[in-house]
């Protein structure tokens, strides 16, 4: 069971720290049509991280529910790719603050699904009955998250120089965490020897080729892939989790007997 | 989510709207009259007269500001709700809101204004939003009450404007009003719910309707002694009710919403009134609510300043997509 | 390249809410192109499962008729009853027709 759970809880993780990114612009869209388009990704991604989360419980039973798994672990709990946890800006210090920026958003969710429009299709074959039925539901969502992102990657891709020059900058920065899918966490490869789980390295070849084509298609150079592969879904994170999940939380502990 | 009854004259040089017939053509004039009194409805591409027109503009740019400037509150409390359940609620609502701004603006440009021109108004301060948004929201219970009782004030203006003389103005109510219904009851339900739980949480809820209360009150607008723009809006059939109807309205719906809820509503004045059979009411701050309007609430310049920030910044991603369309229509007439 | 500060185009949405009925005017929005506008109007105008097909019309390829000319345009149908069924006596034993 602990490998379902902890497989489980990576997926939900990625799910809800994105999913909480991305409602960060609701209100502050760069044109109102985009706030509502970025509201229905944010709330695909909740709902994912729910389902996910609520299955967690059941497995664990006892009092566990979704909001015990979202709102009282903390940090080095949490199982997300650190790709996910970024603020939408570049490279800053967790306590330094920059205004949020398009490119960013839509970079991270272009490669973020085109890597969960792979991976949610394998998992429809997963021994686990009620993670297969969570994937094809996922699977529809998903194509539909690539399809805006990849959409707005070219657009701002070959869009005017500015723009050209900022999605390019935020590729840079943020390309070289995509390393972290590739490499198997512990919790990974049991999920996988369970038949539970799938082996992300298949995935590799079409996620390249998904990647690529886009980059091209947006005018844009794909990064050399070196330097430091992040942990996060192991639970090493970078400085921005914290800040994330202190604000995410402070309501809920602050009220551990509260009900909502 | 929407509010006072604009009959709130935009800033700098808007004068009060001419309410005496202008001087176009007669013939035209009688039989958008006569339109109006049958209770027809007028459509974009009718003649009607200038001031009408000018009124509509007003009144349905500063209800599509509102319900942009509307997403700040609530949006605040996003990144923190409690529950997951109430998180995705709460998106779905700002963003509805958001939605709401856009059908209006969609209605407003119909009569012959950008949203570019209204967005300039709103942005140099000259438009007006609805008051109630320069209020700060300080606790979580602050989403409930916002739900409940300005999305329940919002609703008891809103839905006589699904009858308004405009055609695309009502149609855009209509869309407004079949969604908001879900906002005041999750609003309520979500008070209801803490109600059940612990002291503080109980606190949190009396203390938020406590700062709130008044505040919805005066969303309806002035005192109908004090609202000369009102007669020509139903003249005109784009106000139906009176402000004070429509508050009175209010405050009688609320009080039994209230007592089933187990919070009291701060004002010593309100009780029965066996002779008129309406609830009655303490005096309304009016000063506070014009120094509101006038710019100088609580969260006036956050307000703004967030919008035109959203704006700016969001300035390199419109030019992008508009660029790429434009080399992609030039690729294609070029092959 | 300078900005363009221009506004996105503004496009008509008409929306099938469900197979077997025709597309019906919804509202409106701005896009910059006719793709973004479809992407759009899914989000905009189908959040409460509306719709299960979309057309988008950029709203100034619309041709609309003059409202002055409505009486000549459409009152003369006013006074063609005998296109209607009802115009038509038909005795009782004959039943439906």
């Amino acid at each position: 069971m602990k490998p379902a759970i902890d497989y489980l809880l990576h997926l939900a993780d990625n799910a809800l720290v994105l999913g909480q990114r991305n409602a960060e612009w609701c209100g502050h869209g760069p044109i109102l049509e985009e706030d509502i388009a970025l509201s229905n990704v944010s709330l695909d991604l909740i709902g994912q991280a729910r389902l996910l989360y609520q299955l967690v419980a059941s497995l664990k039973g006892g009092n566990c529910t979704e909001d015990r798994l979202a709102y009282f672990r903390d940090t080095h709990e949490f199982r997300n790719y650190t790709l996910l946890e970024l603020p939408h800006h570049g490279p800053l210090s967790g306590y330094a603050q920059s205004s949020l920026d398009y490119g960013t958003t839509i970079v991270r969710n272009f490669l973020y699904s085109a890597l969960m429009a792979l991976l949610w299709e394998a998992l429809e074959k997963s021994t686990n009955a009620d993670l297969a039925a969570i994937a094809a539901k996922s699977l529809k969502e998903v194509r539909y998250h690539l399809r805006h992102s990849r959409d707005w990657l070219v657009r701002l891709g070959d869009g005017t120089d500015e723009s050209h020059a900022r999605v390019q900058a935020s590729l840079d920065h943020l390309f070289p965490y995509t390393q972290e899918f590739w490499a198997h966490s512990p919790a990974e490869a049991a999920a996988i020897a369970a038949g539970i789980g799938v082996d992300v390295t298949t995935l590799k070849a079409d996620w390249d080729s998904i990647v690529d084509a886009a980059l091209e298609e947006a005018t844009l150079k794909r990064p050399a892939l070196s330097g430091y592969v992040t942990e996060g879904k192991q639970g090493i994170h970078s400085e921005h989790l914290g800040f994330l999940l202190a604000e995410m939380q402070s309501l809920a502990r602050a009220h551990p007997n509260g009900v909502w | 989510m929407y509010t006072q009854s604009f009959n709130v004259p935009d800033s700098p040089g808007a004068k009060t709207v001419a309410l005496a017939p202008s001087t176009e053509d007669p013939a035209l004039q009688a039989a958008f009259d006569a339109r109006i009194d049958a209770d027809g409805r007028i459509e974009p591409q009718d003649w009607m007269p200038e001031a009408y027109r000018k009124t509509l503009v007003r009144q349905i740019s500063q209800h599509a500001h509102s319900e942009i400037v509307g997403m700040l509150p609530e949006g605040n409390w996003i990144s923190r709700a409690p529950s997951l359940k109430r998180k995705a609620i709460l998106i779905a609502k700002v963003q509805d809101e958001g939605g709401h701004g856009l059908y209006l603006y969609s209605a407003a440009e119909t009569l012959g204004t950008s949203r570019d021109q209204m967005l300039d108004g709103l942005h140099s301060g000259r438009a007006k939003y609805s008051s109630i948004f320069n209020y700060p929201t300080l606790t979580w219970a602050d989403v409930g009450v916002i739900g409940w009782l300005v999305d329940g004030a919002a609703i008891m203006n809103q839905v006589p404007l699904c009858r308004c003389s405009y055609g695309p103005y009502a149609r855009a109510m209509v869309r407004v009003c079949k969604e908001e219904s879900f906002h005041q009851r999750q609003g309520y339900e979500a008070l209801l719910v803490m109600m059940t739980g612990t002291a503080e949480q109980k606190a949190m809820v009396q203390d938020a309707v406590n700062r709130w209360w008044w505040k919805c009150l005066a969303m309806f607008g002035p005192p109908d002694a004090d609202s000369p723009n009102s007669a020509q809006g139903m003249r005109w059939g784009i106000k139906r009710v009176s402000n004070d109807e429509l508050r009175q309205k209010f405050v009688d719906a609320t009080v039994p919403q209230a007592k089933v809820l187990g919070v009291t509503l701060p004002d010593p004045d309100l009780k029965w009134n066996e002779e008129r059979q309406h609830y009655d009411y303490g005096q309304i701050d009016w000063n506070e609510f014009w120094e509101t309007v006038n710019g100088n609430g609580p969260c006036n310049k956050e307000r703004l300043a967030t919008r035109v920030k959203a704006h700016n910044e969001g300035q390199w991603v419109r030019d992008a997509a508009l660029a790429h369309a434009a080399k992609k229509q030039a690729m294609k007439e070029a092959a | 390249m300078t900005t363009a500060l221009k506004e996105w185009p503004l496009w008509e949405i008409f929306v099938r809410s469900k197979q077997g009925l025709e597309h019906k005017h919804c509202g409106s929005l701005h896009a910059a192109d006719a793709a973004q506008a479809l992407e759009m109007a899914r989000d905009v105008y189908t959040r409460r499962q509306e719709g299960v097909s979309i057309w988008v019309v950029e709203s100034k390829a619309i041709t609309a008729s003059n409202p002055d000319e409505k009486g000549e345009l459409f009152d003369p149908a006013a006074d063609k009853i005998y296109r209607h069924p009802t115009f038509y006596e038909i005795p009782d034993e004959v039943g439906h027709m």
